[in-house]
C-alpha cells in the first residue's frame, strides 16, 4: 500500500525475528488499504491510502451511504478504526465502544461502557474528548478519561484487563487514542493545565504489564534519559537536564503531558511523539528552560532509553504545546540522497524537518506567514543559539512581566496548528496540514498551585489573524499544502473557521477533510481545488479516514462540534470586527452548527 | 474544606453544598456605595461600576482575569459559554451572589440525554477562592453588558485594601 512503507520493508521483516505475532498481524494489516487498523493510519503517521475509486474526475458524486448516531453531544475527536469486516468506534465520555458490523450497514456487535466517576469531567481541561482507539493481538485498547486503560476482546468486547495509568484526582486524565506497536501499547496522559507532569508508557498487549515510564521531565532514572549517550541537536545533554533546567521543584508540577499521536520506526525500533506546555503559563514562575517540555522525543520501543530530543520552545512563554503528531516520510533532502526525515508542524507556528535517526534539524520554517513571536529559528550550527527560536521581545510574556498584557501575539495559543493530524502524500511528496490563522492577547499572573485544580496562570484572548496583519481578512483556517524539504506553502485554502478536523490523501489525488461548520471537503492535491462538500449533522473535529469493504471504498467522519473550539469559537472570538474594515462580517460558529455524535460514512453511488 | 469554610465566613456566606435551594432573585446589580474601592448594590452584594469613560473598578478586572484562567475552559471566553457549559453572563441572573458562592464551592452536577456536566468543587483552589467577588462581580458587569467583550481597557487604581486582602488570602495555609 504505502511507499513508505515499502522502503521500510527490511524493517518489517526484521520484526519476524522478535517473534510478536501481532508486530506482523499489524504491518501487514496497515499496508493492506482496506483496512483502518490503526488509529493513526500507519506506524509512519502519513494517513495515506493508496486506494483510488473514489478519485479527482468522481468524487463530485460523492454521497452518504449510512449514518450512526453515538448518543453522546460532546466534542467528537479522532476516527473509527476499520478491521475486517468490523468498524470500531469510540465516544467522547463515557468513552462507550461499539462494535459495527460492516456486512450489516453497522449493526451493533457489541457494545462496551465503561463506568467512570463523573468528577473526572471537570479536569478535563477542554471538553470530555477521546481520540480513538487501538488495535493489536485482537484485542481493541481504550484509554478512559479517568486514566484506566482497558484491553478488550475485539470479537466479544469483553474485557481482558485493564490498569490504571493516572490519578484524576490530581488533574490526569487521559484524552489521546493509545497506540500498539509491535507488543507493547502506549499510553500518555494529559492535564497540563492542572500541573501534570507528562508521561509515557508502555504496557505488554498480552496482560497489561506496565514495560517501562517515560516522564518527560525530572531525574535522568525518571525520563529514562541518559546524560552522556541522550542527544540534543547533535550535544550529549548532561546529568538531570530535567531538573537543573528549571528552579527549585516546579518541575514536579512541569507539565510537559503527551497527549497527542505518536509514531514508530520499525527499522530503528524508535517511537516519536512530543510533549506539551510547561505548568504554568506564567513563565515567570519557572525561571529556565523547562526540559523537556515542548520537545520531540525519540525513545527505544523495548526500553524507553532516549536517543535523541529536540526542545522547539525553550522556556514557553505562550502556551505552545508540542504535542502534535510526528510524520515519519523518506524525503530526497538534496543531492538526491534520501533521508530518513521526521516531520512535524508545532503549535508554535513552524514546521520542522528533522532527521528522525540522529535528531539532526534540516529545516524549520514558518507554515503560517502570520506568525511573529519569533523571527526564524537559528540554523547556524556554530551559534550559540543553535536550534533556538529568536524571540521578538516585543511578544515576549516572560520578558513584559506578569499584569502587563501582551498584545497581537501570532499564533494564538491552540496554535497554527492543534493536534488535528496531517498527511504526508508519497505521489505529490507533499504535506497536507489543517491550520489556524488566530493570533492572540495574553497576560500572565502569579497562581498557586492545589493537586486537581486549574494550574494556569494567563488570561488570553484570541482573535482573526487578519487583525494583526491588517490585510482585512476574518477566516481563521487555512487548509495547506506543504513541502517539507523546501519549507515552503505550495498552495493555501482559506477556511472560514479553524481548520479542527485530521486529514486523510489517497492515491485518487484527493484530500479530505473536515470543516467546524460541518462540512466534509474533499480537495485536488495538486491544486487544492475544492471538488466536493457535504454538511454533516454537527461540526467536524474528528479525523476523516478511507477504507474499501466488499470491493467499494468508504471515507468516514465523525461529527459533534466541542474541543477547545467549542469553548472559543462557539460564541465567536473577541474583537471579530474590530480593525476589519467593511469586509469585518465574521459570526459566531453556533449560527452554523449545534451539538451532535454522528458518524457519517460515505462512498459512489452504485 | 478549610478554605471553603473561611472563604464562606468571610463573605458571610451561608453554604448548603450540593444542594442549591432556589432563592430570591439578585438584586439590581447598580451600586449604591463604596468601601475602599469595592462596590455594593442596594443588598449589600458586590457589584461593577463602570465610569462613564468606561473605566472599570478594580475588582471586575481582577474578576476579568481570574475568570479568564479558572473558568473559561469550560465557560467560555467572555462569560459566553461554550458547546459544553453554560454561559455564566446569563446565569448570574438567575443565581444570587450567595447561591453563585454555593455553586463554586460545593460543585454540582447535571444529567440530561447524551451529556453529563460537571462542575467542579473550586473550595481548595486559590486561585477562584481568593477571587470569589471578584469574579462574581465580572459576570455581573457581562451580564448586563455594562462592559463589553474582550479586557477592560481602562480600570480604576488597585485599592489598598484589595492587595492587603489578597496577599492574606493567597499565602493562608
Amino acid at each position: 500500500m504505502h511507499k513508505l512503507l515499502l522502503s521500510t520493508s527490511v524493517g518489517a521483516f526484521a520484526l519476524l525475528s522478535f517473534g510478536a505475532a501481532n508486530a506482523d498481524e499489524l504491518v501487514t494489516l496497515q499496508k493492506d488499504p482496506k483496512q483502518w487498523a490503526l488509529p493513526t493510519g500507519d506506524y509512519a503517521n502519513t494517513r495515506y491510502s493508496s486506494l483510488k475509486q473514489i478519485n479527482t474526475e468522481n468524487v463530485g458524486k460523492l454521497a452518504p451511504a449510512w449514518t450512526f448516531s453515538t448518543g453522546v453531544l460532546r466534542g467528537h475527536e479522532g476516527a473509527p478504526l476499520v478491521v475486517g469486516d468490523v468498524m470500531y468506534l469510540h465516544t467522547p465520555f463515557p468513552n462507550i465502544v461499539y462494535a459495527l458490523d460492516l456486512n450489516d450497514s453497522g449493526k451493533i456487535l457489541w457494545k462496551y461502557e465503561p463506568k467512570q466517576d463523573p468528577s473526572v469531567v471537570p479536569v478535563m481541561c477542554c471538553d470530555t474528548v477521546n481520540r480513538g482507539l487501538a488495535y493489536g493481538d485482537g484485542k481493541i485498547f481504550l484509554a478512559q478519561a479517568d486514566t484506566t486503560l482497558v484491553a478488550l476482546d475485539a470479537k466479544t468486547g469483553k474485557l481482558v484487563w485493564s490498569v490504571k495509568n493516572g490519578d484524576p484526582s490530581k488533574g490526569q486524565t487521559s484524552t489521546a487514542a493509545p497506540h500498539v506497536f509491535k507488543d507493547k501499547v502506549f499510553v500518555g496522559i494529559a492535564g497540563g493545565e492542572f500541573g501534570v507532569r507528562g508521561h509515557i508508557t508502555a504496557y505488554d498487549v498480552k496482560d497489561g504489564k506496565e514495560v517501562w515510564r517515560g516522564y518527560s521531565m525530572g531525574p535522568d532514572a525518571d525520563t529514562l534519559i541518559d546524560p552522556d549517550k541522550t542527544t540534543h541537536l547533535g550535544k550529549p545533554v548532561g546529568k538531570d537536564s530535567g531538573i537543573s533546567t528549571w528552579e527549585g521543584e516546579q518541575w514536579k508540577t512541569g507539565g510537559g503531558t503527551t497527549w497527542g499521536w505518536y509514531s514508530y520506526d520499525p527499522e530503528l525500533n524508535l517511537i516519536y511523539y512530543g510533549s506539551g506546555n510547561p505548568s504554568t503559563w506564567n513563565p515567570k514562575q519557572r525561571p529556565g528552560d523547562n526540559r523537556w517540555s515542548m520537545t520531540i522525543w525519540a525513545r527505544d520501543l523495548d526500553t524507553g532509553k532516549v536517543k535523541w530530543l529536540y526542545q522547539m520552545t525553550p522556556h514557553d512563554e505562550w502556551d505552545y504545546d508540542g504535542i502534535n503528531e510526528m510524520i515519519l516520510a523518506d524525503q530526497d533532502m538534496g543531492a538526491g540522497v534520501k533521508r530518513k526525515t521526521l516531520v512535524h508542524f508545532d503549535r508554535n507556528g513552524f514546521a520542522y524537518t528533522l532527521d528522525r535517526v540522529t535528531g539532526e534539524l534540516l529545516v524549520a520554517e514558518k507554515y503560517d506567514p502570520a506568525v511573529n513571536w519569533a523571527t526564524k529559528v537559528d540554523m547556524d550550527k556554530n551559534s550559540p543559539t543553535y536550534g533556538r527560536p529568536q524571540v521578538v521581545a516585543k511578544y515576549s510574556t516572560d520578558k513584559n512581566g506578569e499584569d502587563t498584557n501582551t498584545q497581537g501575539v501570532c499564533p494564538a495559543a491552540l496554535g497554527s496548528k492543534d493536534e488535528q493530524p496531517a498527511s504526508f502524500n508519497p505521489d505529490t511528496g507533499l504535506f497536507y496540514v489543517p491550520t489556524n490563522h488566530v493570533c492572540m492577547d495574553y497576560e500572565p499572573f502569579r497562581v498557586s498551585y492545589t493537586a486537581g485544580q486549574p494550574y494556569v496562570g494567563a488570561t488570553l484572548e484570541m482573535f482573526p489573524a487578519g487583525r494583526v496583519l491588517g490585510d482585512k481578512t476574518d477566516n481563521t483556517g487555512n487548509f495547506i499544502a506543504w513541502d517539507a524539504r523546501a519549507g515552503k506553502i505550495v498552495w493555501s485554502d482559506k477556511e472560514q473557521f479553524s481548520v479542527w478536523s485530521g486529514t486523510v490523501t489517497t492515491a485518487g489525488g484527493l484530500a479530505f477533510y473536515g470543516t467546524l461548520e460541518g462540512y466534509l471537503k474533499a480537495v485536488d492535491l495538486k491544486t487544492g481545488k475544492e471538488l466536493y462538500k457535504f454538511k454533516t449533522p454537527s461540526g467536524i473535529i474528528g479525523n476523516v479516514i478511507t477504507y474499501e469493504h466488499a470491493g467499494k471504498q468508504y471515507v468516514a467522519v465523525l461529527s459533534g462540534v466541542g474541543g477547545w473550539a467549542g469553548i472559543g469559537l462557539a460564541a465567536g472570538l473577541s474583537k471579530s470586527n474590530e480593525g476589519l474594515g467593511a469586509v469585518g462580517n465574521y459570526a459566531s460558529l453556533s449560527n452554523y452548527t449545534a451539538l451532535g455524535g454522528v458518524l457519517t460514512v460515505f462512498a459512489l453511488p452504485n | 474544606m478549610r478554605l471553603s469554610l473561611t472563604g464562606a465566613l468571610a463573605l458571610g456566606v451561608i453554604v448548603s453544598v450540593g444542594a442549591v435551594a432556589h432563592a430570591e432573585a439578585p438584586g439590581d446589580p447598580k451600586a449604591v456605595k463604596s468601601v475602599d474601592g469595592k462596590y455594593f448594590d442596594a443588598k449589600g452584594d458586590p457589584t461593577y461600576n463602570v465610569q462613564p469613560d468606561g473605566t472599570v473598578d478594580f475588582y471586575t478586572f481582577s474578576g476579568y482575569r481570574r475568570y479568564h484562567s479558572e473558568c473559561h475552559v469550560c465557560h467560555g471566553p467572555n462569560a459566553e459559554g461554550s458547546t459544553y457549559a453554560p454561559a455564566l453572563k446569563d446565569s448570574v441572573k438567575r443565581f444570587n451572589y450567595q447561591e453563585f458562592a454555593g455553586i463554586v464551592i460545593g460543585g454540582r452536577e447535571n444529567k440530561t440525554a447524551g451529556n453529563e456536566s460537571v462542575m467542579p468543587s473550586f473550595a481548595e483552589n486559590k486561585n477562584a477562592m481568593c477571587y470569589l467577588d471578584d469574579i462574581y462581580i465580572y459576570l455581573r458587569a457581562r451580564s448586563t453588558d455594562a462592559i463589553g467583550r474582550g479586557r477592560p481597557e481602562k480600570k480604576e487604581e488597585k485599592p489598598a485594601a484589595f492587595s492587603e486582602a489578597e496577599a492574606k488570602c493567597m499565602s493562608a495555609k
